[in-house]
């Protein structure tokens, strides 16, 4: 009996084992996956031009690194314009998104107003709309507007933005009712309330909407795409479209890379600092583009 | 209370107009469009209304290529990443050191341009006179023949499709399952061992069904996010879809409105239109299952 | 089946970037458990109870000491192969299974020539529905069961395996008063019916006192006192035992002994025999108060509340611990009250005297 027992139980830490390990083997294959992409990028971005095109059997390593793909990159086509484009556009529809949705999302979870219920119920079914559906009539619009390659029209109609709207509304919501009367008592304006107990309470929120707008912003290709035909408006995404079909040439490929590198460099970082405030907003329901 | 009222509405004002303008009023005119036959753009004028424009659509040869690549994407890339996420989300649960690094490393491609890594993907599948690329030369390791994913035939295009579409809707799919996950209570895994449950049987009776609700909500938006595949199609195959035969319904829409063979909103209008009622209607028919599935 | 603990210790490594020492949950625990017995593990929260329980049930290991059931080392079995079951504190039933299937759940997880068969594992879900009597329940989901039945369901769940030991994790914390009370006797009931040797843990201790057969008080992760109920009560062997068990708790003054002479402040209360002169603290039970005109300990009255069959008096003395010290007295028994000041004699059983530093108790005899 007792031989017997101890055999199940070693048969069952064996099993245990065996089944971590393949876990981990598991897991890794997954990691190598997503992240060769990058090595690979890395790795052809500091291949010279020469070498890259005499390897008939790609190399998994260089010994001579170089740097000319990125000053390649920067002098044969106007990445650095690309960058700072996308940077304006970014940083302007983010700030834009914020005040907007911070003051209608505080109108939502304080104030009382004749047809909130209703309103707000009509925000919500605005969530349901997909963008490809409402981009053909804002692209008509703003040709009209005669707003083609400008910042006013790749912006405007990239503000809104129901979602961060509805998770705003949620956090002000936390915020107990006791603070909005003190502050009442007190003689607080709304708009003061709002500015110094609101948004300082709820920041954690207001820093994770801002930076998945922010990257939102800048991994935007469609809407680009259809209202900039002028190189000085591109953005990024559209930038390395254009590099891809006329820039460098068709045969540059580490030129193309050490570009594709420079993009996505600001995002890894930018994620790889606010990781857990990224992760936990997208858990709650972010979808991407 | 009036003043409140108006201030309340002073607060909302610019999200409205923003939503009217760029949101409502389009959503409405998109329909407009999509009935209103012979439209010209530069004068802005049409013939009458009718639905012209659905049959025109719906009867283009590249239309109905759209639809089946769009179809055949969503087909094997809904099922295989929601599977795989489930897969890695369960692995990852089970172990305790090295969690986050590999959790950040997953997390990555979602932070990543879309455009910009599709290049990368791009080189590594693609055949050219100078190389046959990296993928081909795993290929030939294993004794397989090259083949030119990228300008290719047409199965092996749409592979790299899925792979790089799979690739970039992972993170999202893992980051819920693992938080999914991580919220069952682990008393019912306590419970589970004292009675001597089997792993696998733990797995199926316990926390399947628990997440369950998580799963129907990835298989939803997956199959919403996969009927709107286009940009990963773009960052393989170039702008020109059409002439790859890669198009999509969603690139479908954009190439009839906008580029060289733009300059036909209505048309692009009624495609968007269609897509609409596909997705609308497989949302519709997953909501049913998922309420007859789901078991709490 | 006996329980034995031996010299049974669990440290978990320390937690946060500073604490490098581990975290001592259970230390150097001995104690057994004799067949059919019920005992409770009662302790406030962090004192290793819960702990144990797990150690028992063998979702923790043991860092020393060893466990036996019967004469059989189980210290190293895996839960399962321990013919034990458990019932959580949240009860964890199967919210998307029906009651029926919770209860079948743990046989359908059996192999091979243990296995039963359909019909068999039914008629023994029915069986262990009967005992606890939630048999008209069976098709219901946990979600539409109240919290006493969901709970009579953890326990049905968790005897379908005929388990030799019932392991009960705070049976009773999320039930509201009044189906407490009913639910400890149920348990009760049910262990008695059974037979089965069982351990609960609580906080509680009313729940503790009021149905086990011996209580094992810990603290810090070490047994202060295991026995009989009544006798942990009329015998604490520390301060700590002494306050944790009784309600309302027992008063604590600061004390002297001097001649064989109890002082609280300076007023003589008891001659207590055989106890060096020393300082000490000096628990009095509320009953052990007895009103009198010329009792030794006068205190200040605050106010009086009658309770129908008792009447409780609120005093107040300098020496007392507490803010108030509490005494329960028959109400047959007339205090006077009008004055602002009420004299008591105190009982010489009621009294328990403590060491200063070390809280042990100090026996003595009263004259």
């Amino acid at each position: 009996m007792e031989a017997d027992y101890e055999k199940i139980q070693k048969a069952a830490a064996r099993r245990t084992a065996l089944l971590r390990g393949l876990t981990y083997v598991g897991l890794s294959i997954w990691a190598l996956i997503v992240l060769f992409p990058f090595y690979w990028m890395l790795l052809t971005s500091v291949k010279s031009y020469a070498s890259y095109n005499a390897e008939y059997v790609p190399s998994f390593f260089t010994l001579h690194p170089t740097l000319q793909n990125y000053v390649d990159a920067f002098t044969a086509v106007p990445l650095g314009g690309y960058l700072m484009n996308t940077v304006i556009f970014a940083v302007i529809t983010t700030l834009l998104m914020v005040v907007v949705s911070v003051l209608a999302a505080y109108a939502f979870a304080r104030l009382e107003f004749r047809g909130k219920d209703l309103v707000f119920t009509l925000f919500l079914s605005l969530m349901m709309i997909p963008s490809e559906l409402v981009v053909i009539t804002n692209f008509v619009t703003i040709t009209n507007l005669d707003l083609r390659n400008t910042f006013t029209g790749l912006i405007l109609p990239s503000v809104t933005s129901v979602f961060y709207i509805y998770l705003l509304k949620e956090n002000f919501e936390q915020v107990p009712d006791e603070l909005y009367r003190a502050a009442k008592v007190d003689g607080t304006s709304d708009l003061k309330y709002l500015w110094k107990v609101m948004v300082p309470i709820c920041r954690p929120t207001i820093i994770t909407v801002t930076i998945l707008k922010i990257i939102e912003c800048w991994n935007s290709y469609v809407w680009p795409r259809l209202i900039t035909d002028d190189p000085a408006y591109y953005l990024v995404s559209n930038g390395i479209q254009e590099i891809r079909e006329n820039g460098f040439g068709r045969e540059n490929i580490p030129a193309m890379m050490a570009a594709v590198v420079v993009i996505s460099v600001p995002l890894i970082i930018l994620f790889l600092v606010f990781r857990r405030k990224i992760m936990e907003g997208v858990a709650r329901g972010g979808m991407k583009g | 209370m009036s003043t409140n009222n108006k201030k309340a509405w002073l607060y909302l004002l610019p999200a409205l107009l923003f939503l009217i303008f760029f949101m409502v009023y389009p959503l409405i005119d998109v329909i407009i469009y999509s009935v209103e036959e012979g439209y010209n753009f530069a004068s802005q004028t049409y013939f009458g209304v009718g639905t012209y424009n659905f049959s025109y659509v719906l009867h283009d040869p590249y239309f109905l290529q759209a639809v089946k690549n769009t179809f055949i994407l969503v087909i094997i890339t809904v099922p295989v990443s929601t599977g795989l996420a489930l897969l890695i989300s369960v692995g990852l649960s089970s172990i305790r050191p090295l969690r986050e690094l590999y959790q950040t490393i997953y997390f990555l491609p979602y932070v990543t341009n879309t455009l910009a890594v599709g290049l990368v993907f791009m080189i590594l599948f693609q055949r050219t006179e100078y190389t046959d690329g990296m993928v081909n030369l795993l290929i030939n390791w294993f004794g397989g023949e090259s083949v030119d994913f990228i300008d290719g035939p047409y199965w092996a295009k749409m592979f790299v499709l899925c792979f790089y579409t799979i690739w970039v809707v992972m993170p999202f799919k893992i980051l819920v399952l693992t938080s999914a996950l991580a919220s069952v209570n682990p008393d019912y895994y306590k419970a589970a061992r004292v009675d001597g449950t089997p792993r696998l049987r733990v797995f199926t009776k316990i926390t399947l069904p628990m997440i369950s609700p998580m799963i129907f909500y990835l298989v939803i938006t997956g199959f919403i996010g996969a009927f709107k595949a286009y940009s990963d199609a773009v960052a393989l195959f170039g702008t020109d879809l059409n002439a790859a035969g890669m198009n999509t319904i969603v690139g479908y829409v954009y190439d009839m409105l906008y580029g060289d063979s733009g300059g036909y909103p209505s048309y692009a209008s009624a495609a968007a239109v269609i897509l609409f009622v596909i997705v609308l209607t497989i949302t519709c028919v997953n909501l049913l299952v998922s309420k007859k599935r789901v078991r709490y | 089946m006996k329980i034995v603990l031996q010299n049974l210790t669990k440290k978990f490594p320390g937690r946060g970037k500073k604490a490098q020492s581990d975290v001592i949950a259970v230390n150097d625990l001995s104690f057994e458990i004799s067949d059919g017995e019920l005992i409770a593990l009662l302790g406030p929260s962090g004192c290793g109870k819960s702990t144990t329980l797990n150690l028992i049930c063998g979702l923790e290991k043991p860092t020393g000491g060893r466990i036996f059931f019967g004469e059989k080392d189980i210290t190293d079995l895996s839960p399962e192969l321990r013919g034990v079951g458990m019932v959580f504190q949240n009860y964890a039933l199967y919210p998307h299974l029906t009651v029926r299937e919770n209860i079948v759940f743990p046989l359908e997880n059996r192999k091979g020539k243990d296995r039963l068969s359909k019909e068999e594992m039914n008629a023994r879900a029915l069986e262990t529905a009967r005992l606890v009597q939630i048999e008209e329940l069976m098709d219901r989901k946990p979600g539409e069961l109240s919290g006493g039945q969901q709970q009579r369901v953890a326990i049905a769940r968790a005897l379908v395996k005929m388990p030799g030991v019932l392991l009960l994790d705070e049976p009773l914390s999320n039930l509201d008063a009044r189906l407490r009370l009913k639910t400890r006797e149920e348990i009760r009931r049910i262990q008695k019916q059974t037979g089965i040797t069982t351990v609960f843990v609580t906080h509680d201790q009313d729940e503790a006192m009021s149905i086990s057969d011996r209580i094992a008080v810990m603290r810090e992760g070490v047994l202060m006192q295991l026995g009989r109920p009544q006798e942990v009560y009329d015998n604490p062997a520390s301060l700590f035992v002494a306050r944790f068990l009784g309600t309302p708790p027992i008063n604590v003054f600061e004390g002297e002994v001097r001649n064989q002479m109890l002082y609280i402040g300076d007023e003589a209360v008891l001659a207590v025999k055989d106890v060096p002169d020393q300082p000490v603290w000096v628990g009095v039970r509320p009953e052990g108060f007895l009103p009198q005109k010329d009792g030794a300990l006068s205190c200040e009255l605050n106010r009086v509340e009658i309770l129908g069959r008792d009447i409780s008096i609120i005093s107040s003395h300098p020496a007392c611990t507490g803010q108030t010290l509490r005494s329960i007295i028959s109400a047959e028994m007339r205090a006077d009250t009008s004055d602002s000041v009420v004299r008591f004699a105190l009982k010489p059983g009621k009294v328990f005297l403590f060491h200063k530093e070390t809280e042990e108790r100090i026996p003595f005899a009263a004259v």
